[in-house]
């Protein structure tokens, strides 16, 4: 028998540099057996630098380790996973094009040279059974949903034994009626003194419901410690954020218009030739945001890419204030049609070109900045990114640095400053503040909101149901490639969007 | 004698399907190890270009061990461990940072097809011990069927292996992990596995059978060394992997179609059929790209295709 029951973890002083940079400066963390501990902070924060420290991924510059009530040494995951620690990623780390079965084996430390499947089975049922939830096992992992996928993480760190689980970003891909399965299973768990959790998030409703200590980091830095119950989650955001100033959004006005984006039965097909989007009919209004909410792989991803031109439809029709419209540079300029698309750096930009001429690839060939068509007027470029990079604060050394340089926020506010430079009249964003920090996304959301008060029909597809509830309008749920719920925001009830996300 | 040539001609048209399966059979069996050693690389997350010049090393080598030891068997084994050498080659170049597998992978080809021929100049004269062939066919007493039925030991050898890949990429130990490095790096790397070492492993079990498939060129059929001996069955092979889905099993069905189709030509010009001749022997390579357009399309990456492979990976 195994030793089994929750394991207490103690992090002190660990400081880990890269090269100048100090990800993580003199941080200190102690996670009591059988607690559940939220680690929170903005994105860069150091909370992945420390978690890494603690599972041997990085060896930190200064600092140690205590497991249990002895100090160790973990040089590798490996030795990590020997001591009982276990990791649950942000991303999926199951091998998609296997089975559950063959995920779970596959994770075990001794593996036998050949495989009896049988006797796996019944071992495995043994084991589900006597878990709090169950998920398929001869199922392909690449057929599961986001939620069974995120069980399917955690039941193999249970099968193979580990103690403590440190879960990254656990809720980032699930609903929130997922989201609170899981945690209150997780939650279960713990209480039993069965595992620790340690959990990196950025959601104070999780933190609230869920974790009994909060450690808060910014910059590297520990920003505050402490009992859930003794803070609220003000407290917790001006720890996390500091003394910086937020932009405010512009207040809301009643400027509903006509209908200016207007899709019919439109169809498109995945990269696997399957369809993602069905027979989905939506119309935007000029001065209003529709959010379109679900859990990504819903479709959302080609429904985009349909708009900005990226992918070809296979049926319907996409009309702009009455035209037909097909995504062709003339037709974008004419409606004054522009795109924030998901990953920015992949989809709206060439990362090896500067700043300035991304900022002018809408008009790079036109007055101003080009003469006869051919000509280009390089100092054009540099004046009108000068004037751009002051206006939406992108911080770059220069106009002529890779726009590849830049941070993920400050590549984000170069497409922003494009895309919302001139007068906009149809708007598409997909997930524009995903992986930002608050003052990138309080910025973005008030660019928006901005945009959308001066006339524009703004199209927002997020999978972080929080922003749309923030911003939109209207909301729609997309589930396997049609919309499936429509709410306008006022009225929006939590419980049946999620149960609309999940396909219910 | 008299009624063995009647019931030869008595065949008649009948000779081209006869024809076709006996060249299936023998021209098939080069397709099928480089096929099967592409295939176990591919599944590990890498592709290997360079196996149509490991093929013509191990063709040399295998010729060249065979004359020299008189033995074809050690010739074959020999073929096999250059071929695993140029696949650990690939490998070590691939680990490096950087470094795309598709160019080291055609540099390789190049590089080993003027090896062969360097080294292997002086083994145009001399003829080397043959492997030896089963025959099937002692019943009948019919010349060309008898022909058709002569198998030789390699293709037999391929037949077993196919199913034996199957079964042990999905059964034991080694496959689990190798399937995980071309599924996901990422996982394989969260399990605590090196990447790098498992995919050593696959490109030089990858080579090893494409060596050994050199070696049934010079040592079986046609039987000789000499500069012209491919005619691209290794760049062939690798593209029937695509064709086969990533499936071994699918790879010997899809070795039994090209070397039925590269059969064809001769097949045809055994009963009498010359003209167009050269055109007929184009058929495994038509038969290629008529496969690629049906099967590759710009709309849809490849059902089946190993996630990591620098193709299909995004």
């Amino acid at each position: 028998m195994p030793v089994a029951g929750a394991l207490g973890i103690e992090a002190v002083a660990m400081t880990k540099r890269f090269g100048d940079f100090v990800a993580l400066d003199d941080v200190s963390l102690k996670v009591a057996a059988g607690s559940f501990h939220a680690l929170l902070g903005e994105n860069g924060a150091g909370k992945s630098t420390l978690v890494k420290c603690i599972m041997g991924y990085y060896r930190p510059d200064q600092g140690a380790v205590i497991v249990g009530d002895r100090e160790r040494s973990i040089d590798n995951p490996r030795a990590a996973h020997a001591l009982g620690l276990g990791m649950v990623y942000q991303h999926f780390t199951l091998v998609p094009a296997m089975t559950v079965a063959e995920n779970l084996v596959l994770a075990r430390a001794e593996l036998p040279a050949i495989v009896d499947w049988r006797r796996e089975s019944e071992a495995l049922e043994g084991f589900l059974a006597r878990m709090p939830f169950r998920v398929p096992l001869d199922v392909k992992v690449s057929a599961l949903s986001a939620g069974e996928r995120q069980k399917c993480e955690i039941l193999k760190q249970l099968y193979l034994e580990r103690r403590l689980l440190i879960l990254d970003e656990p809720t980032s891909v699930l609903t929130p009626p997922e989201a609170d399965e899981m945690l209150g299973l997780l939650r279960g768990l713990s209480d039993r003194g069965e595992i620790t959790v340690l959990m990196i998030t950025h959601k104070f409703r999780e933190v609230m419901a869920f974790a009994d200590e909060v450690t808060i980091l910014r910059r590297g830095r520990l920003a505050a410690q402490g009992k859930v119950a003794d803070l609220t989650p003000d407290d917790m955001a001006r720890s996390m954020i500091g003394a910086e100033e937020l932009t405010a959004a512009p207040a809301r006005l009643d400027r509903r218009g006509e209908a200016r984006l207007e899709i019919r039965h439109l169809a498109a097909l995945d990269d696997g030739g399957q369809p993602a989007v069905r027979d989905l009919s939506l119309s935007v209004h000029a001065g209003e945001i529709v959010g379109v909410a679900g859990v990504s792989g819903n479709g959302q991803r080609e429904l985009v890419e349909v708009l900005a031109g990226q992918r070809e439809a296979s049926a319907g029709e996409i009309r702009i204030g009455g035209e037909a419209y097909h995504a062709t540079r003339d037709e974008m300029r004419r409606h004054k049609f522009s795109c924030l698309p998901e990953e920015p750096l992949r989809n709206a930009c060439v990362g090896r070109m500067s700043v300035a001429e991304n900022l002018a690839f809408r008009e790079f060939d036109r007055p101003p900045f080009a003469f006869g068509g051919v000509w280009l007027r390089k100092s054009r470029f540099r004046e009108e990114a000068e004037g751009k990079i002051r206006r939406y604060r992108i911080k770059t050394r220069s106009p002529e640095t890779p726009v590849g340089m830049l941070s993920g926020g400050n590549v984000q506010r170069t497409v922003l400053a494009r895309e919302l430079g001139e007068r906009v009249e149809v708007m598409i964003s997909a997930n524009p503040c995903f992986g930002l920090d608050f003052s990138a996304v309080a910025q973005i959301h008030a660019e928006i909101i901005a945009a959308r008060n001066r006339g524009a029909a703004v199209l927002l597809v997020s999978g972080d149901l929080d922003e749309i509830l923030e911003i939109a309008d209207r909301i729609v749920v997309m589930f396997n490639g049609r919309l499936v719920h429509e709410t306008p925001a006022g009225r929006a009830d939590l419980v049946e969007i999620g149960r609309h996300m999940a396909g219910h | 004698m008299a009624v063995a040539a009647a019931a030869g001609t008595a065949l008649g048209w009948w000779g081209v399907p006869l024809g076709v399966v006996a060249g299936a059979v023998r021209v098939s069996t080069p397709f099928l190890f480089v096929s099967l050693g592409e295939c176990l690389t591919e599944r590990s997350g890498r592709i290997n270009l360079g196996l149509e010049g490991t093929l013509v090393m191990g063709a040399m080598t295998g010729y060249g061990v065979s004359y020299l030891t008189g033995s074809p068997w050690l010739g074959v084994l020999a073929a096999g461990l250059v071929g695993a050498v140029f696949g650990a080659t690939h490998a070590a170049f691939c680990s490096l940072p950087r470094v795309n597998d598709i160019a080291i992978g055609i540099a390789l080809m190049l590089f080993g097809i003027g090896l062969a021929f360097y080294i292997g100049k002086p083994l145009i004269e001399p003829q080397a011990a043959m492997l030896p062939s089963i025959n099937l066919g002692w019943w009948s007493s019919v010349p060309p069927l008898r022909d058709a039925l002569r198998v030789n030991v390699l293709f037999l050898i391929g037949v077993v292996l196919a199913p034996a890949l199957v079964w042990g990429l999905k059964n034991t130990r080694w496959g689990l992990i190798l399937r995980t490095a071309g599924e996901s790096a990422d996982a394989a790397l969260a399990l605590g596995y090196s990447v790098n070492l498992i995919r050593l492993g696959a490109t030089m079990a990858g080579g090893f059978l494409a060596g050994i498939g050199g070696s049934f060129l010079s040592l079986y059929y046609p039987g000789s060394w000499n500069e012209r001996l491919s005619s691209g069955q290794g760049i062939t092979a690798v593209a029937l992997v695509i064709f086969a889905r990533w499936d071994p099993m699918l790879c010997f069905w899809a070795s039994i179609l090209f070397g039925g189709a590269g059969a064809f030509g001769p097949a045809l010009q055994s009963v009498g059929v010359t003209e167009g001749y050269y055109l007929f022997n184009a058929a495994p390579y038509i038969l290629t790209l008529l496969i690629m357009i049906i099967t590759c399309s710009p709309r849809r990456t490849l059902t089946g295709a190993p996630a990591e492979l620098s193709i299909t990976r995004s």
